[in-house]
């Protein structure tokens, strides 16, 4: 028994000390390979007395199986060690920074933004997105809108003209987006609902006016719309655009050609601080015009002003981004200035939703 | 258009609050854009100089004992030569502004002496030029009384906004007759008394002469003898100053005076200095004009001049002549109130630069019917304030008579406005309006009167009753819904446009918007500058021809950004490029450009490893990045070498879909490009024309098939080959795949080398071709047969051998 017991222990002892794996098995081979000293005891149970083997058998069986226990514990304590050690080896300091994102580097316009913006919002009253050439005939841009010639409303409008080439025609730059009303009422029957964002042109230029600017037409033909509709529509577009609960606007009797009734749109706002704000204060703020299709609009896009009827009006897409966003000067907005893009754009994953708020 | 509020209340029986008044001009259309109350000028006292001593260490000081009316006198240093004991002024105490001087006044100390306000001059309260003294009132001056009060400089301005269709609006008389319409009061503008004139008028009006009767439809003229100029009445010139004219002298005044009182400009000249009579012809394009304004003009012969025997004495409707102008010696004088034609009066004063008082009404439309009253109330004033004694008037030409009657039906206001209105409320607003209407049913008929010659219609009908009416008081309706949801609105072009804005913005790229017109030199060098695609009036010589490209745009905001110490830059611009003037040369393109290290995947320097410079193939990502947003599979386009002469010749691609379709360019830039641009490398750039990329075809349902996978794995082998230089890797990709178009899914180009070892000339690619199975597993043999086929094919394709 003594025997029995002291081989366990110093076969333990070993496989307590055995530092590597590669120890552990030449333990494992010396007590229980072909010819380790378990082994060689367990042969001898063969020429023992039956009764001997009774006692003995069990005995020998049971420290087989914890030396075998004992080596597989030993092994997996190793293994981890050796796991832990090499992990410890392999630390990297993670402070250290990673590549940019593109799509953090990256921005959209904020001119492409608000037309976005624009579009969500028109798109769920039912507009659609109409649009038109840079380059306007006298007619489009003048004569069709009821603007007469030599009318001093032209001259308000200090147009850019291009050099005379072959047509007749005398070619403009387009000073507001509305030829495109023409265009659509030659083409389209109503009903008719279009917004009409695009660039247009004036020689003029300070912080609040630029040669190159943006504006937003909106249209609407068919044979019920009136004043109070147009209201609706502007009201509802402000508060949708400037995202606030609400807004007071005033609409008053103003004076465009191709308008009659036509309607300025001041919006109240505190102009006390740097920015403006909307909903409060005691100013107003002049930021678009309207009214109702004039009957000779309406006449040179086809229609009868009898049967036919509607509102338009025009916004600066440019102004209206400026006051939502805090835009002091509109020339770098064409200057592609990176440290202007960079503060003052969006990402490209902003994309503007009703479902998802336009700028949230 | 600017006015005081005593002066509207000449025309105008009123309760209304300055508040009211400036609220309802407003809402009525006539736009307030400023009111000056004149609060600044209440602090200032009349005061009584009780003393005035020298002062005791300056020649030309003296201290004053001022006395403001509250028995508590006051020590004030004062250097006008004019102050003196006794005298009584206008005077301002410490913490007051001085308008004159842009001052707010504190206690101060003159050379050792304290000085608690100043006595001012008249130009320190703006009220003149006058700085040669302080202000000198008259002895019975009351003495403790507002300044303001006394001298009527507490009556508002109101400044307010006239849009091009409301001549009416342009004399104060009009404005009375709106607020009365819209319920602030009464009309009490005064007749005009008539003349007994005494005989004809000597001088005769000529309209007889070329296009002068169309031009000039009435000339009412009248001689004043006896008359002595002098200035007008403190009243009148309080006023003009009021609105920021300046007084010259009463013949001169009455004419601003009935200008901004009636909306009615007259013209005085001095009769002695007219030889024979009036004639109002075209100029003969030789003439010269001295006009009041100091300057002399040279009119046109399309331009009209009222002419005497010595030549051109007034640019008709504008402005009158020196030569014949009124001075302090004139004592007879001709008044003239005319019409004049509105488009020729705009043109004239375009063509010559020249804007007035005068213009800027006849222009819009002068009322014909106050012609003849205009010329009595002138003439009245004239006698008024000078004397003399009047001759009748003579009249050449006929007065127009509107005619234009409306028929209105009055369910008008409600389809256009959903305001709902009587009939006869209609009716009354109309005629306080100054309308002449008949009829009480659903349809009035409406005479248009004089001064409205932008009422043409029934819409414009509408909009008269609408103002006086209240648009506020115009309830919002909702614009009734088309649909229950709503379907897609945006065109192709549009989904486009939009899509690859965010597809470049998710490359690192930044949006730009540049202006539509650049530098001629440019336009020239990227394929533009037809004469017919340049302004004839750019703003600036450096925005005069319209785009062929947007490339130019991005590289000149390239050169201002590195200007400013960025050199690692990308940017890009959906826009317009014109091609031509019809809208259909005008055609949506995308580009965009980097520079230095402004690549996608990183820029400048790393620890992980600096980034390479950007180039052409840089620009070829982009670019197919572009065609992908717009729904292309990229796949399917070919790339042909060169662009155009702007870029690299070596290092740029044309895409193309077959042999006729660009789709576009890229590449590096060619380095005269950047020279004339002004800028340097590195930089690459792309252009895609949008509408290039064909339609996407409508199927009939939004099924995208089923989906069939390989059970079997794919097998990759690699291929080396020793190619020409000069041979495409298109072509060896194209020959590698061809060798079996079913087995072959795939081919990749994992490696190009360039070595001597592989001879002059030569360049080795290494390609990685896979094979997908579908039916049953490849053997050894199946592979190899494919394998022999792809080098044969490469080599009869390219000249290449595979690589030992």
């Amino acid at each position: 028994m003594t025997d029995i017991a002291t081989l366990e222990s110093s076969i333990l002892a070993e496989i307590d000390a055995a530092a590597s794996e590669d120890a552990l098995e030449a333990v494992r081979v010396g007590s229980l390979g072909k010819k380790g000293s378990i082994s060689e005891q367990m042969k001898t149970l063969g020429k023992m007395s039956a009764e001997e083997r009774q006692t003995k058998g069990p005995l020998l069986n049971g420290l087989k199986t914890r030396i075998a226990d004992a080596i597989t514990g030993r092994k997996d304590i190793l293994k981890r060690e050796g796991i832990e050690a090499r992990l410890v080896n392999e630390q990297v300091d993670v402070t250290l920074p990673v590549r940019r994102d593109p799509l953090q580097a990256g921005r959209i316009h904020p001119i492409s933004q608000v037309m976005d913006e624009i579009t969500a919002i028109f798109a769920d009253m039912g507009f659609s997105v109409a649009e038109g050439p840079d380059i306007e005939t006298d007619y489009y841009n003048f004569t069709a809108l009821n603007f007469p010639e030599g009318h001093p409303a032209r001259e308000m409008h200090d147009t850019f003209f291009l050099n005379p080439g072959e047509s007749d025609e005398k070619l403009v730059l387009r000073t507001h987006t509305s030829p495109v009303q023409i265009r659509t009422m030659e083409t389209q029957k109503p009903p008719i609902r279009i917004v009409i964002p695009g660039k247009t042109y004036r020689q003029d230029s300070d912080a609040t006016h630029s040669a190159m600017f943006h504006q937003l037409e909106g249209l609407v033909v068919d044979e019920k719309s009136n004043i109070a509709n147009l209201k609706w529509t502007l009201l509802e577009f402000c508060k949708a655009f400037f995202e606030v609960d609400d807004i007071n606007m005033r609409f008053r009797p103003s004076f465009f050609p191709f308008t009659e009734p036509s309607l300025e749109v001041d919006i109240q706002c505190d102009r006390s601080g740097a920015e403006v704000k909307f909903g409060e204060g005691d100013d107003w703020m002049e930021i678009l015009g309207s009214g109702m299709v004039h009957p000779n609009v309406l006449r040179a896009g086809g229609l009868d002003p009898d049967v036919y009827q509607g509102f338009a009006w025009g916004i600066g897409i440019d102004r209206i981004a400026m006051l939502k966003y805090g835009m002091p000067d509109l020339r770098p907005f064409f200057e592609a200035d990176q440290r202007w893009i960079d503060h003052y754009g969006f990402r490209p994953l902003d994309m503007p939703t009703l479902f998802g708020g336009l700028s949230s | 258009m600017k006015f005081t509020l005593s002066w509207l209340k000449d025309h105008l029986e009123t309760e209304a609050s300055l508040d009211q008044i400036v609220e309802t001009l407003t809402m009525i259309g006539l736009e307030v854009e400023d009111v000056d109350d004149r609060a600044a000028f209440v602090p200032f006292t009349i005061a009584r100089v009780l003393s005035a001593e020298r002062h005791p260490d300056a020649d030309k000081l003296q201290v004053l004992s001022v006395d403001k009316g509250d028995g508590d006198p006051i020590q004030v240093v004062c250097g006008a030569p004019n102050a003196r004991a006794g005298m009584i002024g206008a005077f301002a105490g410490p913490g007051t502004y001085i308008p004159g001087i842009d001052v707010t006044l504190s206690v101060g100390n003159i050379r050792g002496v304290e000085s608690h306000g100043m006595m001012c001059s008249e130009r320190e309260l703006e009220l003149s030029e006058d700085h040669d003294g302080i202000i000198d009132l008259p002895d019975d001056a009351p003495v403790g009384a507002s300044f303001a009060n006394y001298a009527g400089l507490n009556d508002p301005v109101i400044e307010i906004g006239i849009t091009p269709n409301r001549p009416d609006a342009l004399g104060v008389s009009g404005i009375a007759k709106d607020l009365a319409a819209a319920g602030l009061g009464l009309v009490k503008t005064p007749a005009v008394a008539s003349i007994k004139g005494e005989g004809p008028c000597p001088v005769a009006v000529d309209l007889s002469k070329p296009g002068a009767a169309t031009f000039c439809p009435a000339f009412g003229l009248r001689l004043v003898r006896g008359v002595k100029n002098g200035p007008s009445p403190k009243w009148m010139q309080q006023r003009l100053k009021a609105i920021g004219l300046r007084p010259i002298s009463a013949l001169v005044d009455v004419t601003n005076y009935v200008t901004f009182d009636r909306g009615r400009p007259l013209h005085v000249f001095d009769a002695d200095k007219v030889k024979g009579d009036l004639v109002v012809r075209q100029a003969t394009g030789d003439e010269e004009f001295p006009a009041l304004d100091g300057k002399t003009y040279k009119p046109g012969q399309d331009h009209f001049v009222i002419a005497d025997d010595n030549g051109p004495e007034s640019l008709a409707g504008i402005m009158g002549g020196e030569e014949s102008g009124c001075t302090d010696e004139t004592t007879n004088v001709l008044v003239e109130s005319a019409l004049w034609d509105p488009l020729t009066v705009a043109r004239t004063g375009r063509d010559l630069g020249i804007i007035t008082d005068a213009r800027y009404r006849f222009e819009r439309g002068v009322d014909p019917a106050f012609n003849m009253p205009g010329l009595d109330y002138g003439t009245n004033l004239v006698l008024e304030m000078c004397g003399g004694t009047a001759t009748n008037a003579t009249l050449a030409g006929n007065i127009p008579v509107p005619g234009l009657v409306i028929d209105f039906p009055v369910s008008e206001i409600e389809r256009l406005t959903s305001i709902q209105v009587s009939s006869e409320e209609a009716a009354s607003v109309l005629t306080r309006l100054g309308f002449g209407v008949d009829g009480s049913g659903p349809t009035l008929k409406v005479a248009v009167p004089g001064d409205r010659p932008d009422v043409h219609g029934k819409a414009d009908l509408v909009e008269e009753v609408m103002r006086i009416h209240g648009v506020n008081n115009i309830e919002p309706q909702p614009l009734p819904a088309l649909a229950a949801i709503g379907e897609k609105i945006l065109t192709t072009g549009q989904l486009r446009t939009r899509n690859t804005r965010r597809a470049l913005a998710a490359r690192g790229m930044s949006e730009a918007v540049c202006y539509s017109f650049i530098p001629k030199e440019h336009a020239v060098a990227f394929g533009g500058g037809a004469t017919d695609l340049s302004l004839a009036n750019p703003i600036a010589s450096d925005m005069s021809d319209m785009r062929p490209s947007l490339l130019p745009s991005l590289l000149a905001a390239a050169k201002r950004n590195v200007d400013r110490g960025i050199a690692d830059l990308a940017i890009f611009e959906v826009s317009h490029v014109y091609q031509g003037v019809s809208p259909n040369d005008q055609k949506r393109v995308a580009s965009g450009i980097r520079r230095g290290t402004a690549r996608l995947e990183n820029t400048g320097r790393d620890w992980q490893g600096n980034t390479q410079n950007v180039d052409v193939f840089a620009a070829k990502e982009d670019a197919l990045a572009v065609l992908a947003a717009c729904g292309m599979d990229t796949t399917k386009v070919q790339i042909e070498a060169g662009a155009d002469d702007f870029y690299h010749p070596g290092r740029s691609g044309t895409i193309k879909l077959g042999p006729k379709v660009t789709l576009g360019t890229f590449g590096e830039f060619h380095p005269m490009t950047l020279e004339l641009l002004d800028v340097v490398g590195p930089l690459c750039g792309f252009e895609i024309l949008l509408e290039a990329v064909p339609e996407p075809r409508r199927k009939a349902t939004r099924s995208k098939g089923a989906l069939h996978l390989s059970a079997l794995q794919a097998v990759k082998r690699d291929f080396a080959f020793v190619v020409g230089k000069d041979v495409q890797a298109a072509t060896v990709l194209r020959a590698a795949k061809g060798a079996d178009k079913k087995m072959i899914s795939d081919v990749q180009i994992f490696d190009v080398f360039e070595g001597e070892s592989l001879g002059t000339g030569n360049k080795s690619l290494a390609i990685e071709v896979t094979l997908q199975p579908t039916d049953k597993s490849l053997t050894d043999e199946d592979i190899d047969a494919i394998a022999s086929k792809v080098v044969e094919n490469v080599s009869k394709s390219t000249g290449g051998v595979l690589r030992g």
